[in-house]
């Protein structure tokens, strides 16, 4: 029997949950719900949740894996959090902006970017 | 360095799972890797093949068990060609709404066939629309 490990590192305790994949390659199904799965959790944890997502040493991302970042960042909208982005690779930044998500989303190049823009 | 470049180099495949793409992944950047594609290339042509392999499976088959995809690749040092086939009815590509456009951005699916279009150098579905046809093209042809 397979055994289900997290798709995700979590950190922070300073009222800021960052996040870091696992995976370098984030295309396959049953990952990304595991992956939609645990942030969504992580949402529903706080009462204004405020999430760091770092994509460093991600390497590939499927539309699967936009269409779970758009439900994190619908859901967080609707408890009054924050959604931040960073570390995204050229070629993967590309796939945002050919989407227009990066326009939906805030994208910094850095973590360390990224935390200093939440309010 | 192994084998000669002078050949096309043919694979196909016939995947029951999304995830026996993997492996043929795998075989296709190395084949781009060794005919010096870009990496640009190798990444576009990567997910352009796991866009299509998900929508066939999804769409196509509708995640129907027992119902398979094809995959056909043939790769040289113009162009590197991929055809991905399910057992569907077909589909019109023009009736996906553009999820770019301000009343769509939110909505969660959608995305993949943009994404092949964007990168891929030629994209068409061949009729009864359940085959999809993509070519990347060699930016420095040998």
């Amino acid at each position: 029997m397979g055994k289900v490990t997290s798709r995700i590192r979590v950190s922070g305790d300073d009222g800021i949950t960052r996040v870091e994949f696992v995976d370098r390659n984030i295309l396959d199904e049953a990952n990304i719900q595991l992956i939609s799965d645990e942030l969504m959790k992580l949402v529903e944890a706080d009462t204004r949740p405020k999430l760091l997502l770092s994509f460093k040493g991600v390497e590939h991302l499927s539309s699967a894996a936009l269409g779970t970042l758009i439900h994190v960042h619908k859901r967080l909208e609707q408890r009054n959090g924050q959604l931040r982005l960073s570390d995204i690779n050229a070629q993967i930044f590309e796939v945002f902006k050919i989407t227009k998500l990066n326009k939906l989303f805030q994208v910094h190049d850095t973590a360390d970017q990224a935390l200093k823009s939440f309010t | 360095m192994s084998g000669s470049t002078a050949k096309p180099f043919t694979r196909s495949a016939v995947l029951s799972r999304r995830e026996d793409i993997d492996p043929i992944q795998e075989e296709i950047e190395a084949e781009l890797a060794r005919r010096e594609y870009p990496e640009q290339g190798r990444f576009a042509v990567r997910l352009a093949i796991e866009e299509a392999a998900v929508n066939a499976f999804r769409h196509g088959n509708r995640n129907e068990p027992g119902k398979t995809v094809s995959v056909r690749a043939t790769i040289d040092g113009r162009e590197a060609v991929f055809e991905v086939e399910d057992q569907g009815e077909g589909f019109d590509p023009a009736c996906v709404p553009d999820p770019t456009l301000e009343e769509n951005i939110e909505i969660p699916s959608g995305r993949g066939i943009m994404l092949i279009k964007a990168y891929m150098t030629d994209v068409r579905y061949l009729p009864p629309g359940n085959i999809i046809r993509m070519v990347y093209q060699h930016p420095l042809p040998r």
